[in-house]
């Protein structure tokens, strides 16, 4: 299965964006493992400078800015 | 610019709603629409700018950029003019100051930015032009750019690193190693300017609400406060207002938004913009809430230091802007 995690301090748009990440779930049927993490020090093993970022199978996919569902939609389809 | 607007205000207060031109209750109804349109466009079209700039050089490009190239002395004034131009958001604080210092970026460069990124704000300068005028924005901006620098100069002469976190020091140790990952995105700038504006857009509809409280009590203070009000009390003659000014905002967590409107009444009532200035770059540039993101990568005793270099150089610039304005 798909792990998503969410890179974030807990700030609003990490909050905004875990809730795109799971309309785009249900939109498109696909089950996946959504995982916050918070951490600061896990935060920075995956090298990001901006939150909040997304990693998809612990590849980051996107970093800074909270993303559409269609843009979800096309990292994990 | 925008006479138009002023034109607007005018006869909807005065015609529509019938408001006697010389009444106070006219004069502030008419302040209060003409700064809340005006300073919602200034913002749409500051924050739509700020984001093209992030989108063509985010904060990872610019990380390489202070890495790499040999700056003669002047990477401290650098990453104080991009932490200026980036905008800011104090979730994203602590993983850029990380980032850093990882990335091999000195502390006191890294302070540079960290001290000018909050101060000088895309809110703030939208505010700043809409309600003081241009001269002042640019006297505003760049004396944020050099206390910055200045800041950030003296804070590494310090040699703090030893007052990082111990998890930070050994990341620094560790020196992480081909850190740049940066993709540029190939995006067509149309497309770009849309995602940009609808992203402006999110940020100024967050605020706005803070926006009309602010002009609305700067409003009801300016048809109502008698002029020159507080030059008694605290006009330039009274040094000590400046560091009482600065020493009472840096604890208030208050966004630009809602401050700045108030204080350009204050001033026009009598403050002196000495005192004004160190009052809002106190709380626009320091805030509890920072120190508590800071916290994980600081000791106390750094955050210590760190705010207390930047309280005496914002007194310190107050105390210059009564001499010279």
């Amino acid at each position: 299965m798909t792990t998503i995690k969410i890179l974030g301090t807990g700030c609003p748009k990490c909050n905004q964006t875990e809730a795109v990440i799971k309309e785009a779930l249900a939109q498109c049927g696909k089950e996946a493992e959504v995982i916050k993490v918070e951490d600061i020090q896990q935060i920075m093993a995956y090298n990001v400078m901006s939150t909040p970022a997304i990693v998809v199978d612990e590849i980051v996919k996107m970093k800074g800015k909270v993303p559409t569902i269609s843009e979800v939609l096309a990292l994990i389809v | 610019m925008f006479d138009w607007l002023q034109n607007l205000a005018d006869s909807l207060v005065y015609g529509v709603f019938g408001l006697e031109k010389s009444s106070k209750l006219g004069i502030a109804v008419n302040f209060f629409f003409y700064d809340t349109i005006k300073i919602l466009i200034l913002l749409l079209l500051i924050t739509t700018l700020m984001g093209l700039v992030n989108a063509y050089f985010p904060v990872e490009r610019l990380r390489d950029f202070l890495q790499r190239k040999k700056l003669y002395g002047l990477e401290n004034l650098m990453a104080s003019f991009f932490g200026a131009i980036t905008p800011f958001c104090s979730c994203s604080s602590v993983p850029l100051f990380i980032g850093f210092v990882q990335g091999g970026i000195p502390l006191g460069v890294t302070f540079s930015f960290l001290i000018t990124s909050p101060l000088v704000n895309e809110i703030a300068l939208a505010l700043f032009v809409g309600l003081f005028g241009l001269k002042f924005t640019l006297i505003y901006a760049v004396s944020g750019i050099l206390l910055g620098t200045i800041g950030g100069m003296i804070l590494g002469r310090m040699r703090l690193e030893k007052y990082l976190s111990e998890w930070v020091q050994n990341l620094i140790k560790a020196k992480a190693e081909g850190t740049s990952d940066y993709q540029g995105e190939n995006i067509p700038f149309a497309n770009r300017l849309i995602l940009v504006f609808k992203e402006a857009w999110g940020i100024v509809k967050s605020i706005v609400i803070y926006v009309v409280i602010g002009i609305g009590i700067g409003a009801a203070m300016h048809g109502y406060v008698p002029e020159n009000f507080f030059a008694e009390y605290l006009g330039s003659g009274q040094w000590w207002t400046v560091p009482l000014a600065v020493i009472v905002a840096a604890p208030l967590y208050s966004n630009a938004a809602g401050i700045i409107p108030v204080i350009q009444v204050l001033v026009a009532k009598g403050v002196p913009i000495g005192t004004a200035i160190g009052f809002m770059m106190a709380t626009i540039g320091l805030s509890v809430p920072e120190a508590t993101l800071l916290k994980k990568v600081m000791t106390a005793k750094l955050i210590g230091i760190y705010f207390g270099v930047v309280t005496l150089f914002i007194i310190i610039s107050g105390f210059i802007f009564n001499l010279i304005l």
